[in-house]
């Protein structure tokens, strides 16, 4: 065991003597990369950890951090009735908009494939331009407004449907379906650009072999096919989906005010403005953002593994 | 035997040649595909288109019932108001105009060459801590920027940015996805390129400006794009109080809040809003296209 350990030690000594010579080597390497480092590390890593460390602590800016221990997530997942709402809610929209919007993004991207150069890229814009235009959706709000002049109201009305206005966005009942409409709306984001570019990146010849070896129909070639191919494209496009599924707040807020009647379209995010800049309860927010990350991290761990059997 | 496959693949060979089309394909089926694009394209435009239109109308069309797509008496009334009216208020339209394109020019400016710098060391050498850098920078872009808000805000309060645009730019140079994005896209780049520049005599710094840098412009715009859009749309109202600091979509969001009477105006501001990120999309597809077909996270 002794000699083991002696070994391992003396292993590792060279190692970071080899180490330690390749870096002096490369000191240009890390000049290069310190200002984005720095960066980084002070606006990305450090705060993460900071916020894992605050969440155990109670902490108003005013004072100094008191230690409480697992307290503020006992708390939240015991008491805070308004935070459960929050996770179902955020939870509902993910698992809904998430898959969907994901794969609506692939079959999009999959069906301009084939298109004449010119009709795709047209298309290309009309299909991203709601994800880019950041705050258009508020349109909806217009669209969706309560009173009788609101254009869906108005509509419902005039064809006879309903005979009072229904006030969309302020009725619990309608408030989380108007937002996922409007969250699958504005889907087609960075993941459906990167799926557009990764099939136009398949090689052509990879099909014409398909073709001899007896593939039948465009299903077939999608799944034996494209799909394989299309594999690093479909990781980043599920990365950059959950992203944006679980840290979904803009258009609730946006669209059922900010809070919203009887909280009905709170989300995690929500809750963390909340708590963090309204109340500034420092440390009970940052254990909500904990959460979240800690959330995000393990379903992005979870598809990852997923998409890995992909097409075999 | 021998004879029957050479046939057949003979046979596989030719069946595009004659047929002209591909193979695999129906008409039928490329038929209902292009009705569901020409519909499914109509559904996603419409939102936007409304929103123009809306900003051309004047008040009374606005109103009008049922609501018309396209403007009868188009004007540019509400894009005038938007300068007359609020030209009068202690902080005027313009300036929260300006506010936004200062964050947005330097952010996107500042980003793209500290990204680029990382980026150009991380994918043409090797060096100790690299490849583990960029999987930690690569794991950032799995949780959205609200996680870290709080300690950020810590953070700035810190070193005094908050109230000062420099609590929007600063961060924004470290986004991850400018980093991912452009790293991928240099790995594509010859290794030989920046060997010969080497043997030339060239340091790092020249490889990078003179050689890297040039060859790599389709990622350019890809990192324009996406911090544009990023800052362009930035709220930012828990960085900054003073209104003379607040950006266009604070402003659009307090213009929506005047109601009615300010409907037209409102969809005005949007569209200036809307109508940078998209033009610039517009302008640079083929380029962000090149650039993201090299996006892919591989294991």
């Amino acid at each position: 065991m002794k000699e083991f350990f002696s070994k391992y030690y003396t292993l590792r000594k060279h190692n970071l003597t080899v180490a330690w010579k390749k870096a002096k080597r490369s000191k240009m390497c890390y000049l290069f990369l310190l200002p984005y480092a720095v960066l980084f590390t002070m606006f990305f890593v450090f705060p993460v950890v900071a916020s894992i460390y605050f969440s155990f602590t109670y902490y108003n800016i005013l004072e100094s951090p008191r230690f409480l221990g697992v307290t503020n997530y006992i708390n939240l997942i015991l008491q805070d009735d308004i935070f459960l709402i929050g996770l179902k809610n955020t939870l509902v929209i993910a698992i809904l908009t998430g898959p969907l919007g994901y794969i609506l993004s692939f079959l999009f991207a999959w069906l301009i494939n084939e298109l004449p150069r010119w009709i795709r890229s047209v298309a290309v814009i009309i299909f991203y331009a709601p994800s880019i235009a950041g705050n258009c959706y508020i349109i909806f709000s217009i669209f969706f407004r309560g009173d009788a002049y609101g254009h869906v109201n108005a509509f419902l009305m005039n064809v006879g449907i309903i005979d009072t206005p229904i006030l969309w966005l302020i009725n619990p009942q309608y408030m989380l379906p108007i937002c996922m409409i409007v969250i699958l709306w504005m889907s087609l984001g960075t993941g459906f650009l990167s799926f557009v570019a990764g099939l136009q990146g398949i090689d052509a010849s990879q099909y014409e072999a398909g073709y001899m070896d007896g593939i039948k129909n465009r299903w077939q070639e999608l799944w034996y096919i494209t799909l394989p191919n299309m594999k690093p494209m479909l990781m980043f496009g599920a990365v950059m989906t959950i992203t944006s599924s679980f840290g979904v707040c803009d258009v609730t807020m946006a669209l059922c005010g900010y809070p919203s009647t009887d909280y009905a379209a709170r989300t995690i995010v929500t809750h963390l403005f909340d708590y963090g800049f309204s109340r500034f309860e420092m440390g009970y927010a940052c254990a909500i953002a904990t959460i979240l990350f800690l959330l995000m991290i393990l379903c992005n761990k979870a598809i990852q593994s997923l998409l890995r059997r992909v097409g075999t | 035997m021998g004879k029957k496959r050479k046939e057949k693949v003979e046979k596989a060979y030719k069946k595009p040649v004659i047929k002209r089309r591909k193979p695999n394909r129906s008409i039928a089926g490329d038929l209902t595909l292009y009705i569901f694009l020409v519909l499914m394209a109509y559904i996603m435009a419409f939102p936007i288109i409304f929103t123009v239109s809306n900003s051309l109308k004047p008040l009374d069309e606005l109103f009008k019932f049922p609501p018309r797509i396209f403007a009868m008496h188009p004007t540019m009334d509400n894009y005038a108001d938007l300068f007359v009216n609020m030209g009068k208020s202690t902080v005027t339209f313009s300036r929260y105009l300006f506010n936004t394109v200062f964050i947005t020019a330097v952010g996107t400016f500042g980003h793209l060459i500290i990204a680029s710098m990382a980026a150009f060391v991380l994918a043409k050498y090797e060096f100790p801590g690299g490849p583990t850098f960029f999987k930690i920078a690569t794991t950032a872009l799995m949780f959205t920027g609200y996680v870290t808000q709080i300690p950020n805000y810590l953070i700035l309060n810190k070193l005094g940015w908050i109230d000062t645009y420099w609590a929007i730019i600063i961060p924004a140079f470290a986004s991850p996805m400018g980093l991912f994005l452009m790293k991928q896209f240099m790995e594509g780049l010859p290794t030989a390129l920046i060997e010969a520049a080497k043997i030339d005599g060239a340091n790092e710094w020249k490889v990078f400006t003179g050689i890297v840098m040039p060859n790599v412009k389709p990622a350019w715009m890809t990192l324009i794009i996406f911090s544009v859009q990023g800052l362009w749309n930035n709220k930012a109202s828990t960085y900054i109080y003073s209104e003379e600091k607040k950006t266009l979509v604070y402003a659009l969001q307090q213009i929506q809040a005047g109601g009615i009477a300010r409907a037209g105006q409102s969809a005005a501001v949007m569209v200036v809003v809307i109508i940078v990120p998209i033009a610039i999309f517009v302008f640079s597809e083929s380029q962000i296209l090149e650039t993201m077909a090299s996006s892919g996270i591989k294991d």
